[in-house]
Formats: C-alpha cells, sequence, structure tokens
C-alpha cells in the first residue's frame, strides 16, 4: 500500500510514527491505569469505605464507580469517559476527579518549571565548564559535587533548608503555595525553598548530562577540523561544540521536566504544596482509588506528551534525527 | 604502566581480572566507596548485636539529649538512642535495597536477553510485547508507580521490596536488551550456533558474561536509587511501619524537632546521603573500568603521565 503523500515528508513521517507510539503507550498507560483498581486484593470498595461502611453506602459507591458492570463493558466505559475527559467521582468525597485535577495542576506545574529554571542556571554552566577541563582537579570538584547532589534524599534537604531559612533565619515561609496570578510577590517568597529543593537535586543530575554532551560533541570529527583550520577556540568552543551540545541537552531538559513533575511528591509534602503529588499521597493514605487512577493517568499523560513534544522539537532541530 | 599492557594478551586471561581490579582500586574515590560499603555491610549484619541500646527502649526523662558520651548521635522526643535507632534502620534499608534490586536484576535480565535475543527474527514478536510494556513502565515516573503498587497491596515491607523490585526492572532489560542486541551478531556466536549449540547454551555460555559489564555498573547505581526510594517511601509513612525504626520515618518525625534537637533530622539523613553516595561513586568507578571506551581513554591518560 503506498504511504499517503503528505507523509512522504521525513520529517512529518516522523512526527506522524511518534504520535502512534505515543498513542500506543497511552493505551498502555490506560490498561494498567485501569487494572489498577482491579488488582487490589479484597473488595476496593468496601476497603476505601473502611469504617464508614453499610450496605447502601457500598451499593452507591459500586454503582457510582461503575465497579457493578461485568469487566469488558467496564474497561470500554472507563476509556471512553477517560478519553473525553470524565475520570470519575471521588470515592471519598464525590467530587468529578478531573475537576480536582485541574485544581491541582498549577501548583505542581509552578513547582516543575521553578525547578527545572533552577536546575539549567546552576546544570548548564557547571556541565559545559566541567566537560571543557575534562580530566582537571576542577572537572573532578564539578563531577563530585554533582555526585553529592544526587545522594542527597530530597525530603531531607527539604526539612534542613525550612530549619535554616524560615524556622531560624525566618527570611521564607516554611509551607503553603500562592497561585502566581493573584499574589505574585507571595508566590515567589512561597516557591524559593521547595523549588531549591527540586531544582538543585535536579542540577547534580543535569550537570552530568550536559557534561557527558559537551564531551561527546567535542570528539566529533567537525570539532577536530575546526580547531585545525586555525579558529579560535573560544569560536570552537561555543560555535561548534556547545552549540552542538543544545540538542541532547534539550532532551534530557525534557525528560527531567516530566521526571519532576511526578516526581515531586515527597517535596510537595514536605512543604504543604497543593499539587499533583501531595493529592497522589493523600489519595493512596485514604485508598480513593479513582482519585489515584486519575492523576496516575494525567501524570503519565504528560510525561509522554512532554517527551513526545522534545522528539518532535528535536527532529526539527537535528535533520539526523529525521532523516535517519 | 606495564600491568595494563600486559591485560592485552588473550593468553593471560588471569592478568586481564587483575589489572581491572587494580585499575578500580587505583581510583581513590572508588576505594573510598567500596570500604564505606563494606563497612555498611558489616553495620548492617551485625546491626541488632552493635547497638548500645535497645531500639524502643523508651527513657522520656532522657528525651532529646543532644549528643553525648552514652548516647553519640543524642536521643530522641521519647528518649530513645538515636545511635541504635541508625543502625538497624540501616539494616532495614540494605536489606529492603539488596532484595528488591535482586528481583529487578533477575527479572529485568531474563526479559531483556529474552527479547534482544529474539528481536527480529522467529520469536521476535515477543520482543515487540516485552519492550512496549517497559515502555509503558517507563512513562510513570518512579515513585509514582512505587506509590500505585502500594495502592494496590497496602503499605509495608513486602509491598516495598516488591514495588522498587518492579519499578527498576524496565532498566535492567533495556540494559540486558541493548547488550545482547550486539552480542547476538558477534562471530563468536554465529560459530557457536552453526556447531549445533543450543539458544539456552548460547545465551548461558556467551550471552550473559559478555553484557555483565553495564549491568554491574547498572546494579550498583540502583541500588543508590532503591536506598533512595525505600527512605522517601518509608517518609512517607507507607515503607517500613512502626516500631520498626525507618531512617525516612525518623526524619519525617524530626520535622516537629529540627531546631531543638538537630541531630534527630542529621544522623538518619546521614546515613542515607552516605550509603547513597558510596553505591553511585562506586558504580561510577565500576562504569569506569568496566566500560571499553572509558577504560581505553583512563588507560590512554596513565600512560601520557
Amino acid at each position: 500500500m503506498a504511504a499517503p503523500s503528505v507523509l512522504t515528508h521525513p520529517a512529518l513521517r516522523f512526527v506522524a510514527l511518534r504520535l502512534l507510539y505515543s498513542a500506543v503507550v497511552l493505551f498502555g498507560v490506560l490498561v494498567l491505569v485501569f487494572a489498577l483498581v482491579h488488582l487490589v486484593p479484597g473488595d476496593p470498595v468496601r476497603i476505601a469505605l473502611g469504617t464508614r461502611y453499610t450496605p447502601e453506602a457500598y451499593e452507591a459507591l459500586r454503582g457510582a464507580s461503575g465497579l457493578d458492570r461485568p469487566i469488558v463493558p467496564q474497561f470500554f466505559g472507563y476509556l471512553g469517559s477517560a478519553l473525553t475527559g470524565d475520570l470519575g467521582v471521588s470515592f471519598r468525597n464525590g467530587n468529578p476527579v478531573t475537576v480536582t485535577l485541574l485544581e491541582r495542576l498549577p501548583a505542581t506545574l509552578s513547582l516543575g518549571f521553578a525547578g527545572i529554571t533552577i536546575a539549567l542556571v546552576i546544570a548548564l554552566p557547571a556541565g559545559i565548564f566541567s566537560a571543557l577541563r575534562e580530566g582537571r582537579v576542577s572537572d573532578a570538584i564539578v563531577r563530585i559535587t554533582s555526585q553529592f547532589g544526587v545522594s542527597i534524599p530530597d525530603f531531607w534537604m527539604g526539612i534542613l533548608l525550612i530549619a535554616v531559612f524560615s524556622t531560624t533565619l525566618g527570611w521564607l515561609p516554611t509551607s503553603g503555595y500562592r497561585p502566581l496570578f493573584d499574589d505574585p510577590a507571595g508566590w515567589l517568597r512561597h516557591i524559593i525553598l521547595p523549588g531549591l529543593t527540586v531544582g538543585l537535586v535536579a542540577a547534580a543530575i543535569m550537570t552530568r548530562y550536559v557534561r557527558a554532551a559537551v564531551l561527546e560533541v567535542a570528539a566529533m570529527g567537525y570539532v577536530r577540523t575546526a580547531r585545525s583550520k586555525g579558529l579560535p577556540p573560544r569560536v570552537v568552543t561555543f560555535r561548534h561544540t556547545v552549540r552542538n551540545a543544545l540538542v541532547p541537552i534539550l532532551t534530557i531538559t525534557g525528560i527531567q521536566l516530566a521526571t519532576l513533575l511526578g516526581g515531586v511528591i515527597v517535596v510537595e509534602v514536605v512543604f504543604a504544596w497543593p499539587g499533583l503529588g501531595r493529592l497522589v499521597y493523600n489519595a493512596v493514605a485514604a485508598r480513593d482509588y479513582p482519585l489515584i487512577q486519575g492523576a496516575v493517568l494525567l501524570i503519565a499523560a504528560l510525561f509522554l506528551l512532554i517527551n513526545l513534544l522534545v522528539d518532535v522539537l528535536y527532529a526539527v532541530v537535528d535533520p539526523r534525527i529525521r532523516l535517519a | 604502566m606495564t600491568e595494563t599492557r600486559q591485560g592485552v594478551s588473550p593468553a593471560n586471561r588471569d592478568s586481564i581480572r587483575v589489572t581491572s581490579w587494580r585499575l578500580l582500586a587505583l581510583n581513590p574515590l572508588t576505594l573510598v566507596s567500596a570500604v564505606v560499603l563494606v563497612t555498611v555491610g558489616v553495620v548492617a549484619v551485625s546491626a541488632k548485636w552493635i547497638a548500645p541500646y535497645g531500639i524502643n527502649d523508651v527513657d522520656v526523662p532522657n528525651a532529646l539529649q543532644a549528643p553525648n558520651g552514652t548516647h553519640w548521635f543524642g536521643t530522641d522526643e521519647l528518649g530513645r538512642d538515636v545511635l541504635s535507632r541508625v543502625l538497624v534502620a540501616v539494616q532495614a534499608s540494605m536489606r529492603i535495597a539488596v532484595t528488591s534490586v535482586t528481583f529487578a536484576v533477575v527479572v529485568g535480565v531474563m526479559v531483556g536477553v529474552v527479547a534482544g535475543y529474539f528481536a527480529g527474527r522467529k520469536g521476535g514478536w515477543l520482543d515487540t510485547v516485552l519492550m512496549r510494556v517497559v515502555d509503558v513502565m517507563f512513562a510513570f515516573p518512579v515513585l509514582l508507580l512505587a506509590l500505585a503498587i502500594v495502592a494496590i497491596l497496602g503499605p509495608g515491607v513486602g509491598t516495598t521490596i516488591l514495588a522498587i523490585g518492579i519499578v527498576y526492572t524496565p532498566i535492567f532489560a533495556r540494559v540486558a536488551r541493548a547488550g545482547t542486541l550486539s552480542v547476538r551478531t558477534e562471530p563468536y556466536v554465529a560459530v557457536s550456533r552453526a556447531m549445533g549449540s543450543g539458544d539456552l547454551y548460547i545465551i548461558r555460555r556467551h550471552i550473559l558474561p559478555n553484557i555483565s559489564g553495564p549491568l554491574i555498573v547498572q546494579t550498583s547505581l540502583s541500588l543508590a536509587f532503591a536506598i533512595l526510594s525505600e527512605a522517601a517511601l518509608s517518609f512517607l509513612g507507607l515503607g517500613i511501619q512502626p516500631p520498626q525504626p525507618s531512617l525516612g520515618r525518623m526524619i519525617f518525625d524530626s520535622q516537629g524537632f529540627v531546631t531543638m534537637a538537630w541531630w534527630m533530622a542529621v544522623f538518619p539523613g546521614v546515613a542515607i546521603f552516605v550509603i547513597v553516595l558510596a553505591f553511585n561513586l562506586f558504580g561510577d568507578g565500576l562504569r569506569d573500568v568496566l566500560d571499553p571506551k572509558q577504560r581505553s581513554a583512563i588507560e590512554a591518560r596513565r600512560r601520557e603521565r
């Protein structure tokens, strides 16, 4: 069968393939998330109700969550409503899951972007510097410092930061969140400590990738050519080496951002940050399965979306990818 | 360096081993991290005997004491000895990390080798199915996936082990598959097959030994992440359950006392940090020695000096 003419352009075909692939993975994620509530040993509705159990409440919740239907129609029902944005209602308070998730999303996005910004501000110069001085003492210092950063438990760092900058010095609030658009100054004051906690750990991870990316490009033939035709070292470094290393760095930044959005659970708990992470944590503690399912689905979908965007950007920036 | 040159000769297979060990020991960071890890191992095994106090010996009159001669790490809000609790918690952490990573290695390598070995030929559908499952698992951030598993099975040590084990399985599957894909095209594999060796024999005799380098490195790094994940789960109250002490939970409990009893937060945190750092540095040192590209770079640099 001949491919449709639109798809003959390599870049478009690449994007189409990536879209298809993401859709397949998203479907797998949906199946897993749907299975979650069915893998619970025993009766999830009964467990969720706990001491509030009455036969009437049980029947009502089972009916509302669709768990009283046979499994196949139940799955297609879940699939259909999930695709239209309906993720069911909370076992705890009956609120629509989608609404709750959308309320929590801005706080997590704020924290994720603050963290990735701090990480980039540190990791870009540190990683490039380290790579350009490969094998020297200054390189070793950067590498070991980044190992330190990777090894610090984020919740511990958060607690220590609170102890120093909030409780002892009183410079910043210990916890809480202000929406960016209602109270920009309050938002900034509240986001500094959690942002640092997330950002410093991410910076440590990213420094290593930035260093590796620059080193890889520095070993390329065109860098040697540029150097041997007598270009000044600064030009070789910035125009040939660092500029080309930005492409893999872009990928890492995307993946790191995606990881941050789903990985800030503990930091959100430490700072009482009303984001998705703390929502998941509370939902797990309360056995609120529809909420857990919805949050897991949203975070995994965000993760896939960011990865897809990064891949597409990558193909736009680097023709070698789309033409391969 | 004479000993590194010797290693090149295929007649001296033992001397290659020796130089690997020696290269490893020549890196001071790797050596120090190895010593730390051995010490942690000894402490973990003997924690119950070397702990000066019982982990739940409540002594309220002596609560919140700063570190001193009788309580080296001080006491917590109930007068329990922080040192003893840290020692026993390290044991629990190590046990969970080692068990869960062993699970991840065994399952991940099995999946990865089978997928890689059959990729692109008869039985290739297995590769497609297994790797798509791995892709789906990669779509979940680690702690989120662990939390989802805890949500299913309920909190506890068993769940924590299973959750961390499942979460780190895909990475081993990917590393093992990549290694298998490149090793199976080697001439010696083709020769072995031509001589009538079965698939299982080839996997055991040729594939597994030749992909072990990156897997060993990944094991060390995964142990580091497993310790961090367990601490995070226990911090959230979903891992090790009281009265059994855990490093994560001790840090959680310290939150109310940070300014008046810094030792309650600092010592368990330092314990996690030191163990994780040692696994990370050791893994890095292993990579330098076991990765041929890195290794020749090191050797070249040594020769230049």
